[in-house]
């Protein structure tokens, strides 16, 4: 039988990641890949991998941990960096808190997501990065809808929304001055069901916290959180056992948790057909204002 | 659903001109809407953004502008990408500002979409910004134009009406020759002939928009004539298991390649034959247009990055001089003794401005051949000789081996889309 690549809408995506993937390697010098654990950069590394085939990835990994993260996202992280012989290289925000270059928040609703960018910005200049590819998608939050493919930082990591490059046809323009380095979005075209709906065709190896699992939670402002120990619960607040998911994964101060059933891909891409809420509505670091996202962005956030 | 529906779902890129008085943003939201891609997270949010603003109707152009300073000025500055499915197709939309100074987002928009949607507001007809938008969808060489009379529910749904201004369009579209263009009168507002047939116009037969867009047909909008793949990158595992695999990879420009093809290496000249395409672990029988892939030759000759992999029997036109048209995007006008870095595929080159032909004035087509000052939002015919030949079509038979962007030196911006003639 012929052997083709199929047509649809997913390899079609596909390809242009690829694509995107290969101009970085040929337009850079020092590029990692931003590995959160999460879906998105788990999806990036399948595609890293496909794109330079049988050759190892010319990009190492950078995991910004928070020191709040589930063990379960570690785990995975180590064994899939031992499995495709990639370089993993952890910036620590308690590193930078302890630096003294992070501040802490306290209180209740006290979170790290914050703090990653001081870390983030930290290690790039540390290893010299000149890109940093991410996982980010145009349909996660409407400031990233204006986001490009190859998006310009200058010398203080900060993103100018109303100053950025035309982007036409695939004509990529990486070029820059010394200190200056971009964030690159392979699958900026990507949506939740095309992420979920891929996943399923390449059967890509998920961590399980992705799929139903019992846990300890607890319920504030209708969003349920992972009660792990680090976590400050207020007075009216009980911790119950719940069946739930991950929708997204960040830290864990900040992931909502999705009651579920799911227990195969295939139960999640239903799961997400279904779903009347964005995947970041459960995100506490999205609800700070309207504009929290953006400002996060300029300063310089994934 | 059939859980492998999705395997069979096609990819439609679009764009959507338009001012906001034409109800460009209530047509997205509408799409958005009745096909179930807004969330009610996100309606939550605008509806009470809208409520904030003392707004009685919930604006749905909230869902699109996404920075501050866009919602602050309530105006659209850049172009913003949405997404939305159906069980059929799924779709880009690259939603550009329709006014003037904004010419570069359109032409930003439009470099990769398969079809434009262009609005014309049916109270008004066919305006000076209709003639700019299409002009602009004509100069891209996008392959499918739909022109949607709106707000057809205060014309009284009049056929006359309609009538009137699809004649001035068809007439328009004759003068361009465009290639493919469909008419739909459509309410926005109330789902006139959107998402539903519309049951105050039965006079009209043909199809609705979603219709169209999750039907018409895109397969042949590519090159698949000419066999084009620009090198991106050579893969040399340096692995004892792999020790002489070398391997070029790219995204195939245009035309179609398999195992056997005979080829020609340019610039070198060099001829071999494709021994394998990769496809991860795979091994292709045959490649077509938009696939990223890695091609390896029987022959060890030298390619690479920039160089192109093309057919022995179907070669580019080499050259270092030729003409062609330009958006200029800088704030800075064109300086023609200035070189700058001209990039095309995966190559890149200096260049320098020969002369500046005409400029060509989008809202009356007029040609002006005097006027030698490249401005930002300008378009203009140049001829510019390059630092070194490159390989490429004609723009209007290859969107991709015919498109180039300028770059300044210093700056780096991108600072002028290029299609070659």
């Amino acid at each position: 039988m012929s052997q083709t690549i199929e047509r649809n809408h997913l390899r079609e995506l596909e390809s242009e990641a690829i694509y995107v993937m290969r101009e970085v390697a040929s337009q850079f010098e020092r590029p990692v890949i931003l590995f959160s654990g999460g879906k998105d950069s788990i999806v990036l590394v399948h595609l890293a991998v496909k794109a330079f085939w049988p050759a190892k990835i010319p990009f190492r990994l950078l995991h910004i941990d928070t020191g709040h993260n589930f063990e379960e996202t570690i785990q995975f992280r180590n064994d899939m960096v031992a499995k495709i012989g990639a370089e993993l290289i952890v910036g620590s925000v308690q590193k930078s808190i302890d630096e003294g270059t992070a501040v802490e928040e306290t209180g209740i609703g006290a979170s790290r997501n914050k703090l990653q960018t001081v870390t983030l910005l930290e290690s790039l200049e540390a290893l010299k990065t000149d890109a940093a590819i991410g996982g980010g998608r145009r349909d996660e939050e409407k400031a990233r809808a204006k986001e490009r493919f190859f998006s310009h930082r200058d010398a203080f990591g900060q993103w100018d929304p109303k100053n950025q490059r035309p982007e036409l046809w695939n004509l990529f323009n990486g070029m820059k001055n010394m200190g200056e380095h971009f964030r690159v979005f392979p699958i900026s075209n990507w949506t939740e069901m095309d992420v979920w709906q891929y996943i399923l065709m390449e059967n890509i190896e998920m961590p399980s916290l992705y799929y139903t699992h019992k846990r300890k939670v607890f319920n504030r402002d209708g969003v349920w959180l992972a009660a792990e120990s680090f976590m400050q619960l207020k007075d009216d607040e009980q911790i119950v056992e719940m069946d739930v998911r991950c929708r997204t994964i960040g830290d864990v101060s900040c992931t909502g948790l999705t009651l579920s059933k799911a227990t195969t891909l295939e139960d999640i891409v239903q799961e997400v057909a279904a779903a009347r809420e964005t995947e970041r509505g459960g995100r506490a670091d999205d609800k700070r204002s309207e504009a929290a996202m953006e400002d996060r962005k300029k300063e310089g956030y994934f | 659903m059939d859980s492998k529906a999705y395997l069979d779902m096609s990819l439609l890129r679009f764009t959507t001109a338009g001012s906001v008085d034409d109800g460009k943003s209530t047509l997205i939201g509408r799409l958005l809407y009745d096909s179930k891609s807004i969330f009610e997270d996100q309606l939550d949010a605008i509806a009470e953004t809208s409520k904030k603003k003392g707004d009685e109707e919930v604006d749905l152009a909230l869902l699109t502008d996404g920075l501050r300073a866009e919602r602050e000025q309530g105006i659209t500055i850049d172009v913003a990408y949405r997404y939305f499915a159906t069980p059929k197709r799924k779709f880009i939309i690259a939603d550009t500002p329709g006014h003037i100074q904004y010419t570069r987002n359109m032409v930003t928009g439009a470099s990769t979409a398969n079809l434009a949607i262009i609005l014309i507001d049916a109270r008004n007809g066919v305006l000076e910004q209709t003639l700019r938008h299409t002009y602009i969808a004509n100069l891209l060489c996008i392959p499918h134009v739909v022109f949607c009379i709106n707000k057809m529910d205060l014309v009284n749904y009049s056929e006359e009406s309609y009538n009137k201004i699809k004649n001035e369009l068809q007439k328009l579209a004759e003068k361009l020759k465009l290639r493919d263009s469909h008419f739909i009168p459509i309410s926005a507002k109330l789902g006139d002939n959107v998402v539903d047939a519309s049951k105050n116009m039965s006079w009209y037969t043909g199809t609705t928009l979603l219709n169209l867009l999750e039907t018409i047909k895109i397969s042949d909008d590519r090159n698949t004539v000419d066999p084009r793949f620009p090198v991106q990158y050579v893969i040399r595992p340096q692995q004892d298991r792999y020790h002489d695999y070398r391997g070029f990879a790219g995204r195939v420009a245009s035309g179609m390649f398999k195992p056997g093809d005979k080829i020609k290496a340019l610039p070198t000249g060099n001829t071999s034959v494709i021994k394998a395409i990769d496809f991860h672990d795979k091994q292709i029988d045959e490649v077509l247009p938009a696939q990223s892939v890695t091609i390896r030759l029987a022959d060890e000759i030298d390619i690479s990055r920039g160089d192109m992999i093309v057919n022995e029997a179907n070669v580019p036109t080499v050259g270092n001089a030729f003409d062609m048209d330009i958006c200029w995007f800088s704030e800075q006008p064109l300086v023609s003794s200035k070189k700058y870095i001209i990039r095309h595929t995966t190559n890149d080159a200096k260049c320098m401005i020969k002369a500046i032909n005409h400029k060509t004035n989008i809202n009356t087509y007029e040609k002006d051949m005097d006027d030698k000052q490249v401005k930002m939002n300008d378009i203009a015919n140049i001829s510019v000789m390059t630092s070194k030949p490159l390989f490429f079509d004609p723009y209007k038979k290859n969107r991709i081996t015919g498109s180039v962007i300028l770059i300044e030196e210093g700056t780096n911006n991108t600072v002028a889309a290029g299609m070659i003639c």
